[in-house]
């Protein structure tokens, strides 16, 4: 009993790690800068398929995702100039348009996967998948170290971008007050591009994650919304350190639900935990109280 | 149009449908009838949320999906005919939609939507895990002979071209209340409207409460109608995608909007299915539906009107 709650809560706070990861991009695209990219868990996807086409040719899936984050830094400025031109240059962006703008392009990449590559589960092949790591009582499957590490690695880099260089400052501030930036003469939308580029290349990393992980059909990206979204907003919108709690926190809860409950109720836990966390304290762990 | 010409033509459309199985009996129509009527159904009834407040439900699924297991479950547990079901739809859809708003509303509105889009995964986990309404597995249901109808499906289809013209009337009510200006001023700024006086909390509360509870009554006669419900198929994606995408392409600021949106999203749907593969038809929908989004926000209605527009000033 004791082996299986430890068991239990080490795998829990290892998948933490890989839904930190598939959530930063959220944080920073819509905690920070107020985007709300519901394709993002789908662009995850996206990288986890660019993992796999890596992995086919004989790459290793996360030096895989790797080469494929600049590529999808630069998709990810292009798509935002193509929200800005359409949408926030015309001035307050309307939340219902800008909404389904998303929405429909999360559908479009989602269909578009399912005609390029079928509805197939698709893995990959490491030298550590499938090996284990044995520690006292506690077994960890390096399918669930290998994506965590990833995760705090990226956690952690942009932790110390946002906090300790001149460009994750101006993220922030940008965040703050886009006016104020204007008068100090710096571009807000620049900026912004920047930002969301930065977002994107997490899903890269994320993608390879998920695959590691388990093997990805196009539709786990439906799942990922609900859990993306309340550990961004459980963690305090656009905290890196909350994104990283809150995803201990959700994989912990999902993690102990399907060891003691049964499998077939952890894609409750998300919800439920959005839900409280809107009604508690909608300003999450880390957040500061608007 | 006047409210009288509207009572009229509702009346009309209802006795048209009533007569129709009888002098029509190629089954196909009333299947297909039946998927155009839901869908008219649902985008008008989202767009009493979606479209005059502003507040875009992703979940529109989640409550058919809702709609069609209160049926089961109601003829499961006491064999109640296809009103009481419906009713027992509209309570479900109408208390969900107040407790989703109750609990997010009162922050900003982009909780309430990003709540929504997880909706539909946790409805279908309950389901799943609930065996006396079918769970994984799925539950038949075989409906008993109508009385006045040749077939159940003719039934059916009567039954939800009536909650149609119900659907369709509470919109254009709304439209022409105080609530319609209300919701439009909260709309356009919340703060401001909350400062001159509108209960917005109230008004959004009860645009949700209307909006779950007519989209849940979407599914209600999908039981009777297929006969047989699995999850999978009851909290499908073309669902929350279509309820978006039909009154933005009709246009959301006026009740027939949806209903133009949803005669010609759905007819052409019809039509592409059997030509088509699904996932196609998803991609095209989908590129409209961004396609609008980005050039014409006000959907055919606004193009319509700003070619009148044109036309008067040339």
């Amino acid at each position: 009993m004791l082996e299986l709650a430890s068991n239990a809560v080490v795998t829990g706070l290892l998948l933490g790690g890989i839904y930190a990861v598939a959530s930063l991009g959220l944080t920073i695209a819509f905690g920070l800068l107020q985007v709300p990219n519901v394709a993002h868990p789908t662009f995850v996807v996206l990288g986890a398929y660019c993992a796999y086409f890596g992995n086919l040719v004989g790459l290793d899936p996360v030096l895989a995702g790797a080469l494929f984050a600049p590529a999808f830094y630069a998709a990810g400025m292009l798509f935002y100039e193509a929200y800005f031109i359409c949408f926030e240059r015309r001035g307050r962006g309307d939340t219902l348009q800008s909404f389904t703008f998303f929405f429909g392009v999360a559908l479009v990449l989602e269909v578009v996967l399912i005609l390029a590559v079928g509805v197939d589960l698709r893995s990959v092949g490491a030298g550590y998948i499938g090996k284990s790591l044995t520690l006292g009582a506690v077994t960890m499957p390096y399918r669930l170290i290998i994506p965590f590490v990833i995760g705090s690695t990226v956690g952690a880099g942009m932790w110390a971008f946002l906090t300790r260089t001149h460009t994750g400052l101006a993220i922030r501030a940008v965040a703050h007050d886009d006016r104020a930036l204007r008068i100090v003469a710096l571009d807000p939308a620049r900026i912004k591009r920047h930002a969301f580029g930065i977002a994107m290349m997490t899903a890269a990393f994320a993608g390879a994650a998920l695959i590691v992980l388990n093997p990805v059909d196009p539709f786990i990206g439906g799942e990922y919304i609900g859990r993306t979204f309340a550990i961004v907003v459980l963690a305090g919108m656009g905290s890196v350190p909350g994104t990283l709690v809150a995803g201990a926190i959700i994989g912990l809860m999902e993690s102990l639900v399907v060891t003691f409950v049964g499998a077939s109720w952890a894609p409750g836990v998300s919800f439920t935990v959005l839900l409280a966390t809107l009604a508690v304290r909608p300003s999450g762990i880390f957040g500061i109280a608007r | 149009m006047s409210s009288w010409r509207f009572g009229f033509g509702a009346l009309a459309v209802v006795a048209a449908g009533a007569a129709l199985p009888h002098l029509v009996s190629n089954s196909y129509v009333f299947y297909a009838g039946f998927i155009t009527l839901q869908y008219v159904i649902v985008a008008t009834a989202w767009n009493i949320l979606g479209g005059y407040a502003g507040y875009v439900n992703f979940g529109a699924g989640a409550f058919v999906g809702l709609g069609i297991y209160s049926a089961v479950f109601l003829f499961k547990a006491i064999a109640a005919p296809l009103w009481l079901q419906v009713l027992g739809a509209a309570a479900a859809g109408g208390l969900l939609g107040l407790g989703m708003g109750y609990l997010t509303l009162r922050i900003q509105g982009v909780f309430f939507s990003i709540a929504t889009l997880a909706l539909t995964i946790v409805l279908n986990t309950i389901v799943v895990n609930w065996s006396f309404i079918g769970g994984a597995r799925g539950a038949t249901v075989l409906a008993p002979a109508p009385v006045w109808f040749p077939s159940i499906v003719s039934y059916v289809f009567f039954a939800t071209l009536v909650l149609a013209v119900i659907t369709v009337a509470v919109a254009r009510w709304i439209e022409r209340s105080w609530v319609w200006r209300g919701l439009a001023a909260l709309r356009a700024n919340e703060q401001a409207a909350e400062c001159c006086g509108t209960p917005t909390l109230k008004l959004k509360l009860f645009a949700a409460t209307v909006s779950g509870a007519l989209i849940a009554t979407a599914g209600a006669p999908y039981p009777y109608y297929a006969s047989y419900v699995e999850p999978g198929s009851a909290f499908g994606l073309t669902i929350a995608l279509n309820a978006l995408a039909m009154p933005l392409i009709g246009g959301t600021r006026s009740w027939i909007g949806p209903v133009i949106g949803a005669l010609l999203l759905s007819s052409i749907e019809q039509a592409a299915t059997v030509t088509i593969p699904t996932e196609v038809n998803l991609l095209i929908v989908g590129l409209v539906l961004i396609g609008f989004v980005v050039a014409a926000p006000d959907g055919l209605l606004g193009l319509f009107a700003r070619r009148q527009n044109q036309g008067a000033r040339a």
